[in-house]
């Protein structure tokens, strides 16, 4: 069934923590390298997303944790899969490659699951674009504001070689995600753009989320949660919602605002609370799960799940607490001046 | 509860949305969107020249003070010759990013080249505005264009331009629209809303007759194609069609501005124009409006015969060159008009004469009131709440009316004692008819600060209010008897220091208990909205509205006052605080707080053991019994002055501003008059008192020795969690701990200007508002002068930590200083209270005559005091919030009474 449809009926539950998931098999450098990068001439441990070639076992399993908690859309692994962000592992070459490994450990999951679990009902597989490691709008050296670390046609040359890959592998939709400078977030969008008209392919779906830094309630390249919108909304997004950063309590009053101003649906996956002082998050999945459950109630939101520290643990108990609530409806989005 | 939450469906309506790093929303309510159009090089010679020479930090200075006079939008053009367009592009919009004050409007990128456009929108992380696009390269090309920009989010500007070329007549305006806007919405997908047309503005009245219909063209297309296409907006570039009139600004700015008027009613919604220079279309002389419309409309244009009596006209006016002639015709008006126009103008020359003519030709006086009089003054109050006159403008026309009154008065009083007489003969009872709505204001007790409650008392009267004004410092019961007694339809509190807003609560539960119905205003500089919808609004019901400046208190006042529209007005605004008290309630816990202990760990790191402080020339006071105001002049900030006339902006560069530059020069020119007067004739008296001593400090504690004692100081310390390895800073850290060992100084100043209040009665006496605000703000200004002053002297010189120092005004005024010199009451020392022991310290009433109010207010009110800190690293910050265990201990400390310490630190308390 499209998702479309089934977000007019219920309320859908992304996945939680990729990172935090892999953290618990405690992989070694060796275990990262896997047998075709034994003689890389870096370090690569930390180089998550490599998994999804080197053991792709594990991240399929991940996946399948999360689907078997209740998530109905997963992300791909594929956070930092750009030519820009794998340069810190000198991997630029591999970005391609590693969207389509990892929508491919997505979509065998879901395969997987569906025909361990028939009549479950339809799963879907987001791939996750992440905000890059250099941005657009801001200078990274203080005494020279008007510097750019990046150009936009570097951003959109990267973008799109993942989204190639992404597509190439067979995600569902796309998802732009923790974006905190909205110039990125617009080179991505530009990017997938021009990707479909050149290919001809259909386009996917677009998920936009943007993070929303601290309590000035603006993105860490200044915007406000409304100018934020207004600049992505030519995507025509399926949905636009907020993640990272936050914990559900910090993030209430902006997923409330948003609900009242998104013309689409809206998402919203906050941390597991905000780290302690060892950087760690600790909210349990019983505490997350009750601010969802009422922002749920309240007629917020469209897509629900967990961000940085969240577990399947986290998912289940989200899926459970929103599974009978009515979603938000959309609003009435007029096309003549009343 | 839930279900009615849920049932509701919201509606989205398809409005122009812009973005930059705040949202701007063209709704249908907002007639006219201004776009800033300085920072165009072909239009603007010294941002040209600033981008030439590659200086672009200054060329921000020309965009900032675009925004700050107003612009909605900003045009940036980079279309020259000699530059390289695509790189100039895109450094000044990188740099602009950095500048959160400009980056808050949108971007126009205006070129004429497409690939500058594109290098602009890939430096914008707002949605933009393309200016412009066309069909001019055919239908191909146009649409790869558009869909460039649609990718990219950003609306258009489309030109009414095709293969064939520049379209002239309606026809073809109405044609090639049409056929764009078929192409982008079926072809590429653009959403109607994003497209803008420019049907061109061409010069008319260039002597060729096919010309002659231009204006006529834009304005019919114009109506047409916002009838055709109705989410679609129209713009144009203004100035095009006085071209004719090159060289006559005079001409040219009533034909922008009667060419506006038309074009705004048939549909004009944006437009890239010079607003400063724009006349009120209202005040153009009737024969030039007249000549302006026959030449635009194309009426009695026969044989060009409109345009040869503008052009006629035109020789006229440049005849008499930039020699400003005092135009005297209206002095030939009947007696209405001329009272009007000294009204508008703010003209007393001829008001008694033309007032005691008035009231001969009228049955009675107070026919010359509620006549002529009130029709003048209305028409101030419309041209003000259009924007169409400044604050400083109407005081004059308030100071005008008053003068006209006073001759009337006496007058009047003749004829109600007649009455009163007369209804005593015949023993009918005295029925005088209800007069205007009555409007109470009063500074709350404790507080002396007057200037803005002074300024929105003239700005109500002009609008027809009867003002009664208790002055300042007033207690509760006395606001309240009288505006019983009075029988007030509104009451108006003003405050400037944080513990009035405890006392603006207090009279707001009072209302409640004594039963009052009549609604409460609420303002003053350290009022806002949110401490209003908070603290204020839940303790009373029948009404209480914040009031941001002078110039809303009109419309507010108007809508409270109409009984149709009150009780919607009243319901609108207590749900819109109750919004924002809840917003206020769930972010309230967002923020975390460290235990005060573990803030107390986070003190600033200074050195101690590198450090040696200077040794001040003295210690003890020293007492400036009267300064050379002369000398203070020059120390003056001139910023603070013009937003205390609600003229906001920076300094000088206010005075060229496009807007307000005009009044803004002749209020900087009348307070320099007055100032010389106050300097020459020694109207004002400066007196001061500086002193230091040595301390030390123990955690947020400063002891201090005043010779015979020990006088112990209480600093509050910044409690909210910071980013690891930054200090939580308490003004205790800049003084040298008791435990380092090393000698260590503080200080403190206090300054005050008296003698104001003899000026203010007679300015009081001779009706004269305009003066008596004048001298108020300039006194304000003197005080802060005279701190600046005292300081600099003391850096250099008394206690000479920094004797090398050379710093202009400017940097002065930017606080470029080694030190600081924080004001108890102020964001880094928030506790008023400890003025007790700066005043105690220093003998500022004894010696220079400063009296503290129970707010801790200081009289005379333009006074200031503060404490000085000479280490380097010492720094200006906001104490911000604090928790209770701060509290306690701070209370436990001072030795105060919890409820008391909570009481003063209220503002300061989550």
């Amino acid at each position: 069934m499209s998702i479309r449809k089934e977000l007019e009926k219920r309320i859908l539950v992304i996945d939680g923590a990729m990172g935090t998931m892999i953290q618990r098999h405690k992989l070694t450098e060796a275990d990262y390298r896997g047998e075709r990068f034994k003689d890389w001439h870096c370090d690569v441990k930390g180089n998550n997303d490599l998994l999804c070639i080197t053991q792709p076992n594990i991240i399929k399993g991940i996946h399948k944790q999360y689907l078997a908690a209740g998530a109905d859309i997963i992300e791909t692994n594929t956070f930092s899969s750009t030519t820009i962000a794998m340069a810190d592992y000198d991997m630029q070459s591999l970005a391609y490659e590693l969207n389509v490994a990892a929508a491919r450990c997505a979509k065998d999951a879901v395969t997987e699951f569906m025909a361990e679990n028939p009549g479950a009902t339809s799963k879907y597989v987001a791939g996750a674009i992440g905000p890059l490691n250099k941005t657009l709008s801001l200078s990274p050296d203080v005494n020279n504001p008007g510097f750019r670390a990046v150009t936009f046609d570097e951003v959109v040359t990267a973008y799109k070689e993942q989204i190639k890959g992404l597509v190439d592998g067979g995600v569902d939709i796309l998802l732009i995600e923790t974006i905190f400078d909205t110039l990125n977030a617009k080179g991505a969008i530009f990017a997938a753009k021009q990707f479909f008209r050149e290919t001809g392919i259909p386009e996917l779906p677009i998920m936009i989320s943007g993070t929303i830094t601290d309590a000035s309630g603006r993105t860490l390249s200044g915007q406000t949660l409304e100018a934020f919108y207004t600049s992505v909304m030519h995507a025509e997004p399926l949905s636009i919602g907020l993640n990272c950063a936050l914990g559900a309590a910090e993030m209430r009053a902006h997923i409330e605002e948003l609900s009242q101003i998104a013309a689409c649906y809206t998402s919203a996956y906050p941390n597991a609370g905000l780290p302690n002082a060892m950087g760690e998050y600790d909210e349990a999945p019983h505490q997350t799960a009750h601010f969802i459950e009422e922002w749920a109630k309240q007629g917020f939101v469209n897509i629900v799940g967990g961000c940085c520290g969240t577990t399947p643990d986290h998912i289940k108990h989200i899926a459970d607490h929103v599974k009978t609530i009515t979603p938000r409806q959309l609003p009435l989005v007029e096309t003549v001046l009343a | 509860m839930q279900d009615l939450y849920m049932s509701e469906t919201i509606t989205i309506k398809p409005y122009l949305r812009l973005s930059g790093l705040e949202p701007l929303v063209v709704r249908p309510e907002t007639n006219f969107v201004n776009v800033g159009e300085r920072t165009n090089v072909t239009g603007s010679k010294k941002f040209s020249r600033l981008i030439r020479e590659n200086k672009y930090e200054e060329a921000l200075s020309v965009a900032r003070q675009q925004v700050e006079s107003g612009a909605q939008v900003l045009d940036i053009n980079m279309d020259d010759a000699l530059l390289d367009g695509v790189k100039a592009m895109t450094i000044f919009l990188n740099l602009l990013q950095s500048e959160p004050d400009i980056a808050r409007i949108p971007i126009m990128i205006d070129s004429s080249k497409f690939e500058i456009i594109e290098a602009g929108l890939k430096c914008v992380q707002g949605k933009c505005i393309v200016n412009s696009i066309s069909m001019k390269e055919g239908e191909e090309k146009f649409i790869e264009q558009a869909f460039i920009c649609k990718a990219f989010g950003a609306a258009v500007i489309v030109m009414a331009f095709d293969e064939v070329g520049q379209a002239d007549t309606k026809e073809r305006k109405i044609e090639i629209c049409h056929r764009a806007y078929k192409i982008l919405t079926e072809k590429v997908g653009f959403p109607p809303q994003d497209i803008i047309f420019d049907p061109n503005i061409f010069a008319v009245a260039t002597g060729i007759e096919e010309h002659n219909n231009y204006a006529v063209d834009f304005i019919e297309a114009t109506r047409e194609i916002k009838r055709l296409m109705p989410l679609t907006k129209v713009s144009g570039g203004v100035s095009n069609v006085s071209f004719s009139f090159r060289g006559n600004d005079h001409v040219r700015e009533a034909i922008h501005s009667v060419f506006l008027f038309h074009a705004i009613k048939a549909g004009m919604d944006m437009g890239i124009v010079n607003a400063g220079q724009l006349v009120v279309y209202d005040e153009i002389e009737p024969t030039l409006r007249q000549l302006c419309e026959d030449v635009l409309l194309n009426k009695n244009n026969d044989n060009n015969e409109a345009t040869e009596k503008l052009i006629a006209f035109a020789e006229t006016v440049k005849a008499k060159g930039k020699v400003e002639v005092k135009d005297e015709a209206w002095r030939n008006e009947p007696v209405e008009k001329r009272l009007a126009h000294s009204l508008i103008n703010g003209i007393t020359d001829y008001i008694e004469a033309d007032t005691e003519e008035a009231r001969l030709k009228y049955p009675k006086p107070l026919d010359v009131i509620e006549g002529p009089l009130m029709d003048g003054m209305n028409i101030v109050g419309d041209l003000f709440g259009a924007g169409k006159m400044f604050l400083p403008q109407v005081v004059k026309s308030a100071r005008v009316m008053k003068k006209s009154v006073a001759v009337l008065t006496p007058y009047i009083e003749a004829e109600k004692e007649e009455r009163r007489k007369a209804s005593l003969a015949s023993g009918t009872a005295n029925t005088e008819a209800a007069g205007a709505a009555k409007i109470l204001l009063a500074t709350v007790k404790g507080d002396v600060h007057d200037i803005g409650k002074n300024i929105v008392g003239v700005v109500l009267g002009c609008n027809g209010y009867d003002i009664v004004d208790l002055g300042v410092m007033v207690p509760a019961d006395k606001i309240l008897d009288a505006a019983q007694k009075e029988n007030a339809d509104i009451i108006g509190l003003s405050g400037l220091i944080t513990p009035s807003l405890d006392e603006m609560v207090h009279i707001a539960k009072e209302m409640k208990r004594r039963n009052m119905t009549q609604p409460l205003l609420i303002g003053g500089a350290t009022t806002s909205r949110m401490h209003t919808a908070v603290k204020i609004a839940p303790e009373y019901q029948h009404g209480v509205v914040h009031v941001l400046d002078a110039s809303r208190s009109v419309t507010v006042a108007g809508s409270l006052l109409n009984k149709e529209q009150k009780v919607s007005f009243l319901k609108a605004t207590e749900e819109e605080y109750i919004k924002l008290k809840e917003g206020f309630d769930n972010k309230k816990s967002i923020k975390q707080y460290l235990p005060y202990q573990e803030a107390l760990q986070h003190k600033a790191a200074i050195d101690w053991a590198g450090f040696n402080a200077t040794q001040p020339q003295f210690t003890g006071t020293k007492v400036f019994a009267d300064v050379d105001l002369s000398e203070l002049r020059p120390y003056i900030d001139w910023k603070p002055f013009f937003i205390a006339w609600e003229m906001h902006g920076n300094f000088p560069d206010i005075l060229t501003d496009t807007i307000v530059g005009k009044e803004a020069t002749k209020l900087y020119n009348d307070a320099n008059a007055l100032l010389d007067k106050i300097v020459a004739e020694k109207w004002l008296t400066a007196k001061g008192t500086i002193g230091f001593w040595e301390a030390a400090s123990e955690d947020d504690d400063v002891s201090v020795n005043a010779g015979n004692t020990i006088i112990t100081l209480s600093f509050l310390r910044q409690q909210i969690k910071k980013a690891p390895g930054q200090p939580n800073l308490s003004l205790a850290d800049f003084i040298a701990p008791k435990t380092s060992g090393k000698k260590d100084f503080i200080g403190a100043f206090a300054v005050t200007i008296h003698g104001i209040d003899t000026h203010i009665k007679n300015f009081e006496a001779n009706h004269d508002d305009y003066n008596k605000i004048m001298l108020q703000a300039l006194a304000d200004r003197l005080a802060e002068a005279f701190a600046e002053y005292l300081h600099l002297k003391t850096r250099k010189e008394y206690w000479g930590y920094d004797t090398t120092e050379s710093l202009s005004n400017d940097e002065l005024i930017k606080e470029k200083y080694v030190g600081i010199r924080p004001a108890p009451g102020y964001p880094a020392c928030p506790d008023h209270t400890e003025k007790h022991k700066l005043f105690a310290l220093l003998q500022a009433t004894e010696t220079i005559g400063i009296e503290l109010t129970e707010s801790l207010a200081m009289y005379p009110a333009s006074s200031v005091c503060g404490w000085y800190f000479s280490h380097p690293q010492s720094q200006y910050y906001g104490v911000g919030k604090i928790q209770r265990d701060q509290l306690e201990d701070y209370a436990r400390r001072k030795n105060m009474p919890l409820a008391e310490a909570e009481r003063w630190l209220s503002p300061v308390l989550e």
